[in-house]
């Protein structure tokens, strides 16, 4: 493509409207005023449109585009909401049937839709990684010009530049004191701290010229956000398990590969004390249910260490104690652990005792007993007197399966039962069988034939509870690059959004005074500051050319052309 | 004791803030009157920043005693909440008059915070224990970052009805002029449901129903106002006509009830006034706005949306990603109420970016300004109270 030379002996790339260097409009144009966006700068986008990449790039350049991406997503991320996503159902819940169930045929449709797992579709995401792709594209295919232009213009713009400016005049008449008064401006000018540039009796003020670069800083944090969501798509960057720990009990941090563990010393709930005065009134409208203040988990945690000796057991070595709470979790090494949930009052071990069926017998066994850890319960108890009992089977949670046999659901002692054995001193347990019972809470059952009895049954005695905390454990790595797009993000957004880039251009043409202004936003600022600067000078003060034009505009429905429309 | 005097403040506040209503009003239609002296300027609108100012000083110290008073930030329930976005929308004003100088932002935004105000007394307003998961600073940040950016975006929406009621042509319908109408229509409903609430609280109504729950339990479900709608297999226990109509289960019924009487009284003030006056009501406030400059008003809620936009942003994405990160394990969990939020920032996005297109300035970007506020009020009302999720406040 050709370059495009003005007549003030400036070479444009191809596509330029306004010289990047006096400002001169290259191209006619029927408008009143110099279209000001992107410095009239030739853009890619604007410029090639012959290969099937030149088309890619186009569309993703369009602002139009952009903005209908933004706005699907909008429509699709409220789409979403209408009913729970899946993740939200009630426990055990099966989405299949759920939807229908509540909400009806409608809730069918969304259920057949996919639209209870939305967020996490292949459009969804497709549109997410299109706004993303806009976002690079756009960005770069006017930050690049639009820094040019900005770096090489000129002092002295053309006439045409200036009158077609949205806020201009030039005096009247030749004024005597053009000279002193342009002087005083400027001093003016400096006062407001605007960066004077000056080229042969011609004058550029400009100041916050870097909040131009805003909207592309604010893009740019986006992509870095956008590009550290994708990385959870590796399921190396983050772990996500949770573990339950009873009191007093110490387990392995899962995703820690064994190096740490973590202890629970106590698990506490506490309640909003009933009396206290400031709350009285709320206590007194909910009914006077308890009010839980805090939930917390005393932990130690614990790191292994190497003793030094291959094959010696490993030793584990305190780290640090902490109070994990809602709101507070324990963090090291890149991990956290939350309080998540709990669960009060878990059987944590039963004990019991032997007790005889025959009518004769005088031994004593008021003394015997055992402890059974439901969590982990030994398999044989060695008893006074020579008596044994040993552990057939355990149903930490016992329910009947399908198959009509016994059978635990899982290692949660919510239901246990067991089946003991039992051998009293004069049976050899090596070489016969005891006498086998099941045993459970308020459930003592022989299991012999039809018509018999056992000569012992095991009773239980004492029942002793725990409470267990659940615990989430999350290691993200993304972390640190969502936070990173995020501050840069809100860095750009302030820097475009808090200042305005400001230009004011003086001329003084054989005594006549020019004046033009242009800012990229807040107009009102800028016409302050040039009331400012022309106070106590002769510099008439340039008028507003939009302010009938805007209304006809508006009024004759006159579309603007956005720029992906230009042709 | 530090309650009473953090309620007193607030109520001083909400006088403070009818007094500058009033003083702007005058500023704008008393010009004719007061200007004898050919050049003496009215001092009203002065007058009216003032009392403006004042009732942002005195909401304030409501803020800081009741702070006090619970041991928390007041912002943690439907009442401190709203309370608050009205609050901030106030201060939002005092930032942002100065630099217009523009009076009839001042009767446009005042009324406005009075009626949130007055909308977040109908909730319990008694101080409520903090459950763990609200127990953080993070949250605390949070909550008040976005209500400060809320009520700046608040802003643009007055400007943005300032700016339809000056110049839609209100002689001809269309659908212009609908649209206005239903703005003000959907305020008088608020009036209306402020209206009957305070008026059957006075009187201590209360109409009980027993009824079968969305879980198929018997429960009771007590009416604040006459139950025009009954719940699902309702008896009334309480004196009484009977309702015309039951609601299906799922459908909290004395909520819709309340809907529909607002509506109703909205109905009547809306068309009493329409009957008074002839004219769509727009048309009646039209004349008073004749020396309003559009394009300064446009630029105006441009504005105010430039500087409201990155305060949400901060507030109801980055900070409140933090505060999920440490609260609920994970930054995002898409509970429909980050999805809204979420949602916001998307719908002030592209307002930002139509801006950038020469068609999208004045009138079509005021509507967008309005439904922006909508959105926000939707966020703080539909999406609390009906699609509850993690953050549903608890009452
Ligand atoms: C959710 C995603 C996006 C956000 C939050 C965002 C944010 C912003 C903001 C705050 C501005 C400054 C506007 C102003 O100062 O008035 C801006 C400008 C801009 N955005 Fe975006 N943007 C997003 C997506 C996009 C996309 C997809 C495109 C691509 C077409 C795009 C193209 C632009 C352009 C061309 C500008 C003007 C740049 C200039 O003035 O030099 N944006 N954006």
């Amino acid at each position: 493509m050709e370059k495009v030379k003005c007549d003030c002996g400036h070479v444009n790339p191809y596509g330029t409207y306004l010289c990047e260097s006096c400002g001169k409009p290259q191209m006619e144009d029927n408008q009143t005023l110099v279209d000001m966006r992107y410095e009239g700068v030739a853009r890619r986008s604007q410029t090639y449109r012959k290969t099937f990449i030149d088309k890619i790039w186009n569309f993703f350049s369009s602002v139009k585009v952009g903005i209908w991406i933004i706005v699907l997503l909008l429509i699709a991320s409220a789409i979403g909401t209408i009913f729970p996503q899946e993740m939200y159902l009630p426990p055990g819940e099966r989405a299949a049937i759920y939807y229908e169930q509540e909400y009806g045929i409608l809730g069918k449709l969304y259920f057949q839709l996919g639209l209870h797992n939305m967020y996490s579709s292949w459009w969804y995401l497709l549109l997410i990684a299109s706004l993303g792709v806009s976002l690079v594209i756009c960005s770069l295919d006017r930050v690049v010009p639009l820094h040019r232009a900005l770096k090489t213009q000129r002092v002295k713009r053309h006439t045409s530049f200036l009158n077609r400016q949205r806020l201009f005049s030039k005096s009247d008449d030749v004024i005597e004191t053009a000279e002193e008064d342009i002087q005083k401006a400027e001093k003016a000018l400096r006062e407001k701290k605007y960066k004077i540039y000056k080229e042969d009796g011609n004058l550029l003020a400009e100041k916050y010229r870097f909040s131009r670069w805003g909207p592309y800083v604010n893009h740019v944090g986006l992509i870095i956000f956008l590009v550290g969501c994708m990385l959870r798509f590796f399921p190396a960057m983050y772990i996500d398990e949770n573990i339950w720990i009873r009191e007093g009990e110490e387990v392995v941090i899962r995703g820690t590969d064994g190096e740490y563990f973590l202890r629970n010393d106590q698990f506490i709930v506490e309640y909003y004390d009933e009396e206290d005065e400031r709350f009285r009134d709320s206590f007194e409208r909910t009914g006077g249910q308890p009010v839980v203040e805090t939930y917390q988990t005393s932990a130690t945690l614990l790191k292994k260490v190497d003793t030094g000796t291959v094959g010696v057991g490993t030793e584990l070595e305190e780290v640090k104690q902490y109070d994990i709470r809602v709101n507070d979790p324990l963090t090291f090494e890149g991990f956290s652990l939350y309080q998540v949930d709990y669960k009060l009052n878990e059987l944590a071990e039963f004990t019991f005792t032997i007790e005889s069926n025959l009518d004769d017998y005088n031994g004593d066994l008021s003394n015997i007993s055992f402890e059974v850890d439901l969590y982990n319960p030994e398999m044989v108890y060695e008893l006074d007197g020579g008596y044994r009992v040993e552990i057939f089977q355990y149903f930490p949670n016992f329910y009947i399966n399908n198959r009509g046999e016994p059978d635990t659901r899982n290692r949660i002692p919510d239901n246990p039962r067991f089946i003991f054995e039992v051998f009293s001193p004069e049976v050899d347990h090596e070489e016969e069988r005891g006498e086998l019972s099941l045993v459970g809470v308020q459930i003592n059952e022989p299991l012999v034939d039809e018509g018999e009895v056992n000569d012992y049954s095991i009773r239980m005695i004492d029942v002793d509870m725990n409470h267990v905390t659940a615990l989430t454990v999350r290691r993200d790595r993304t972390l640190p690059i969502l936070f990173v797009g995020g501050t840069i993000f809100m860095i750009g957004l302030i820097q475009g959004s808090y200042w305005h880039h400001r230009r004011i251009w003086l001329q003084n043409r054989k005594g006549v005074i020019w004046v033009a202004g242009h800012a990229n936003k807040n107009w009102h600022g800028l016409k302050k500051d040039i009331e400012f600067i022309i106070e106590g000078t002769s510099i008439p003060m340039p008028e507003d050319q939009t302010d009938e034009s805007n209304m006809i505009e508006e009024i004759e429905g006159v579309k603007g052309n956005d720029d992906a429309t230009t042709k | 004791m530090m309650q009473q005097l953090s309620s007193n403040f607030l109520l001083v506040a909400f006088f403070l803030y009818l007094a500058s209503t009033i003083l702007f009003a005058v500023s704008i239609t008393g010009r004719r009157f007061k200007n004898k002296e050919g050049e003496e300027k009215n001092k009203s609108g002065l007058l009216g920043y003032i009392a403006s100012i004042l009732a942002v000083i005195a909401s304030l110290l409501y803020f800081i005693f009741r702070w006090i008073a619970a041991g928390h930030a007041p912002v943690s329930n439907m009442f401190e909440y709203t309370t608050f976005l009205g609050i901030c929308m106030a201060v939002a004003f005092v930032i942002i008059y100065p630099i217009y100088k523009n009076n009839y932002l001042g009767i446009f935004t005042m009324p406005i915070v009075m009626l949130i105000i007055a909308y977040a007394s109908m909730f319990p307003g008694e101080l409520q224990p903090l459950i763990p998961a609200l127990q953080s600073n993070w949250l605390t940040i949070h909550v008040i970052t976005v209500a400060l950016g809320q009520g700046i975006l608040a802003i643009g929406f007055a400007g943005g009805l300032l700016y339809l009621i000056r110049v839609v042509d209100f002689t001809k319908t269309s659908k212009k002029v609908k649209g206005v109408e239903f703005i003000l229509f959907c305020i008088f409903c608020t009036v209306a449901y402020i209206m009957l609430g305070m008026g059957f609280g006075a009187a201590d109504y209360e109409a009980q129903f027993n009824y079968v729950n969305e879980n198929g339990v018997e429960a009771v479900m007590g009416y604040p106002m006459p139950p025009l709608i009954g719940p699902n297999e309702g008896e009334r226990i309480s004196e009484g006509f009977e309702p015309f109509l039951s609601t299906p289960a799922i459908i909290r019924s004395n909520d819709l009830n309340t809907v529909i009487w607002s509506i109703l009284g909205g109905l009547v003030l809306y068309w009493g006034l329409r009957l008074i006056i002839r004219k769509p009501i727009g048309g009646l406030i039209q004349p008073l706005l004749k020396s309003v400059n559009p394009q300064s008003v446009d630029e105006l809620s441009y504005r105010a949306i430039a500087i409201g936009f990155p305060v949400f942003t901060l507030g109801g994405l980055i900070f409140a990603m933090i505060w999920a990160q440490i609260a609920w394990t994970r930054f995002w969990g898409w509970d429909p109420k980050e999805v809204w939020a979420l949602i916001t920032f998307l719908f002030y996005a592209a307002y930002l970016h139509l801006r950038l297109s020469r068609g999208w300035h004045g009138e079509k970007s005021a509507w967008l300004c309005v439904i922006g506020f909508a959105l926000i009020m939707f966020n703080l009302i539909f999406v609390n109270l009906v699609i509850a999720g993690l953050h549903s406040y608890a009452f």
